[in-house]
């Protein structure tokens, strides 16, 4: 008794705990700086919010039959839409994904079922640093190797390995994400059985990350989709239709900077119509990506 | 009979004692294994080689500029493609100009709606606030650059840059930042489009590192009769402090590279540098992006090549720091809670 008498003298002679100036003044900063702290969360919710609100708001007036299957018209002309770089970018996304998922889903196999000691680090760390990579610095290399030498012009091709770079590191950081998450139980019975390590990777450890796996490629298509500048420098887009890969190819997000840039009311309208469909897809893509991942094992 | 389901797939019809063994014997010849294994190998190897072209082909292709102008390429402020003179000086400030600016705004915002979602939200709004910040990422920079450019640009023109001359414009030192006509399209939109961006960014990284410092940390100070706020202040931002600040660099390397966006914000005009914000600049990253298909004679294009050599460069540092500061958070989550 005594002894606690005397610390609290030494200390202060009033309790901490009385509501004085000095702890209302304490009390109210607390306050105040929850608050501070709501609003920047309210600011960081509803800016999304906004562009989302803007984007349908002023895309959905373009959209009709037309937008998805006539060709970008002359200014003047009523009507047009944005067909050419539908196709434009499913062809080169798909031929992006033809040479990055093999990289990629190769890589990541390595990472998690091949790699050993420090050579992983370094293939981990140099795929973050590719992640890491401004996508126009690809596009600058992609656009000195393939456009200004080997093909000599801007083109669908180019337009697709500088997607697919963009694309292999976001698959080979989940693809070795997953593959990690599968118990080593499953391999060890594998082996066990006197299957052979590929087929072990290919028939048991792969198929049961599958879920995750095809997440990540989702989730890599959609990230390479929305890429323009990367694009711009390769493939330039295209008013036309056309499947030849050695000939500029359109796309949705250069169609889209196009008619946003001109001087045209009606054309800032399919601007907005053309980001519309974009985020479309790839809310799609990403809600399908989520919902692949929690149909899973988890 | 397991033995059976287990390889039921792809078996042939016969007996199962037979059906191990072949498998067994293939394994071992010329090596399904061994193909299997190369094909892995050259994907994995693919990654860093593509690193290490691109590098070197950078370099190469900007070596005639870069042995031409040497130091004076990144010092000097002459960009003139006609008379061949090219210093990327202008680019260089547009770049950190834009980029410190998105991080001056975004860094606080972005902290404080972590903490929100870590320490404040009531549990329900907690994925929900945290997952629709984090869809921002989602969001191409093309559609960004979209509403910059009819949304965010006349807004900064008629209401937040007058407001802005009115109230800081007077004020001594930083005034001189907010001086000139409101133009909308300048440095300045193009910070607030870039700390927009990095949002996500320093939000998702933030919220992981603040709910890896231990509940202990907050409950002792809680029980020592601070606020809420005070036990965030001392106990919870001083143990994040590295992971936050590694969050709000890897933003930084986002905003660097960004291109798009910014490209339809920030005026591609001017090329004089002066103190103010209101003027329309360009950055490394919008430079190119204007300016690669006039690139018509050797010079021209080895110089963008150089610019974005530069940009590689500068780029890799900052994501190396980055994340060698959020991976030692993540690591010795135990120093981190030394206080100094």
């Amino acid at each position: 008794m005594a002894d606690t008498g005397t610390l609290s003298f030494k200390v202060s002679p009033v309790s901490p705990l009385a509501p004085d100036g000095r702890y209302l003044a304490r009390k109210f900063y607390g306050r105040f700086m929850a608050g501070m702290i709501t609003v920047a969360a309210l600011v960081g919710v509803s800016v999304l919010w906004l562009i989302l609100g803007y984007v349908i708001v002023r895309g959905a007036p373009a959209i009709n039959l037309d937008f998805f299957t006539q060709r970008p018209l002359p200014y003047g002309e009523v009507g047009g839409g944005i067909a050419p770089s539908i196709t434009g970018t499913l062809l080169i996304l798909v031929v992006a994904a033809v040479i990055g998922v093999p990289v990629g889903l190769g890589c990541g196999i390595y990472l998690a079922e091949y790699g050993r000691g420090t050579i992983v680090e370094v293939i981990r760390f140099c795929s973050d640093l590719v992640a890491g990579l401004p996508s126009i610095v690809v596009g600058v290399f992609v656009w000195a190797l393939l456009v200004r030498q080997v093909v000599g012009n801007f083109s669908g091709l180019a337009g697709a390995v500088s997607l697919s770079i963009i694309m292999i590191p976001i698959i080979v950081r989940t693809v070795e994400a997953v593959l990690l998450l599968v118990p080593y139980t499953l391999r060890e019975a594998a082996l066990a059985l006197g299957v052979p390590k590929w087929r072990m990777v290919i028939s048991v450890v792969l198929p049961s990350a599958r879920a995750g796996i095809i997440t990540g490629l989702v989730l890599s298509v959609a990230r390479a989709g929305g890429e323009t500048a990367p694009l711009l420098l390769t493939t330039l887009g295209n008013q036309f239709f056309s499947w030849n890969l050695l000939e500029p190819v359109g796309a949705i997000p250069i169609q889209l900077y196009n008619y946003a840039v001109a001087p045209y009311p009606d054309w800032h309208t399919k601007a907005w119509g053309a980001a519309f469909v974009l985020i479309s897809v790839i809310g799609i893509l990403s809600t399908l990506a989520r919902v692949a991942t929690r149909g899973n094992n988890r | 009979m397991m033995t059976r389901n287990a390889d039921n797939e792809t078996s042939q019809p016969g007996a199962w004692e037979v059906e191990g063994s072949p498998n067994f014997a293939r394994s071992g010849g010329v090596g399904a294994d061994d193909v299997f294994k190369w094909l892995v190998y050259i994907a994995a190897f693919a990654v860093p080689t593509v690193l290490v072209a691109l590098f070197i082909l950078l370099v190469i292709d900007s070596w005639e500029a870069l042995s031409r102008f040497g130091l004076g390429f990144v010092t000097s402020s002459n960009w003139d493609n006609v008379k061949e003179q090219f210093g990327t000086l202008p680019y260089i400030y547009g770049t950190v100009v834009t980029s410190l600016l998105a991080l001056l705004i975004a860094t606080p915002v972005g902290v404080g709606a972590a903490i929100f979602v870590t320490e404040y939200a009531p549990r329900p709004l907690r994925v929900p606030v945290s997952f629709t910040i984090e869809l921002l990422a989602a969001i191409p920079s093309i559609i960004f650059g979209l509403w910059g450019f009819f949304a965010l640009t006349p807004l900064m023109r008629s209401t937040v840059e007058p407001f802005m001359k009115s109230v800081v414009g007077p004020l001594p030192v930083v005034g001189s930042l907010f001086q000139g006509p409101s133009v909308g399209k300048d440095l300045f939109t193009g910070g607030v489009i870039l700390s927009i961006m990095i949002l996500p960014t320093i939000v998702s990284i933030s919220r992981e590192v603040l709910l890896a410092v231990p509940t202990m940390q907050r409950e002792g100070m809680l029980a020592l009769g601070a606020t809420r706020w005070e036990a965030i202040r001392e106990a919870v931002i001083p143990y994040a402090r590295v992971g936050i600040a590694g969050a709000a660099i890897l933003g930084l390397a986002r905003a660097l590279g960004e291109t798009m966006a910014v490209t339809m914000v920030i005026g591609n005009s001017s090329r004089k540098i002066t103190g103010s914000l209101l003027t329309p600049g360009y950055t490394m990253a919008s430079a190119i992006a204007n300016q690669f298909t006039e690139a018509d004679n050797p010079l021209y294009f080895s110089a963008i090549v150089g610019v974005a050599a530069l940009l590689l460069v500068v780029s890799a540092i900052v994501n190396v720091a980055a994340r060698l500061m959020i991976w030692q958070i993540s690591r010795g989550g135990a120093k981190g809670g030394n206080r100094g």
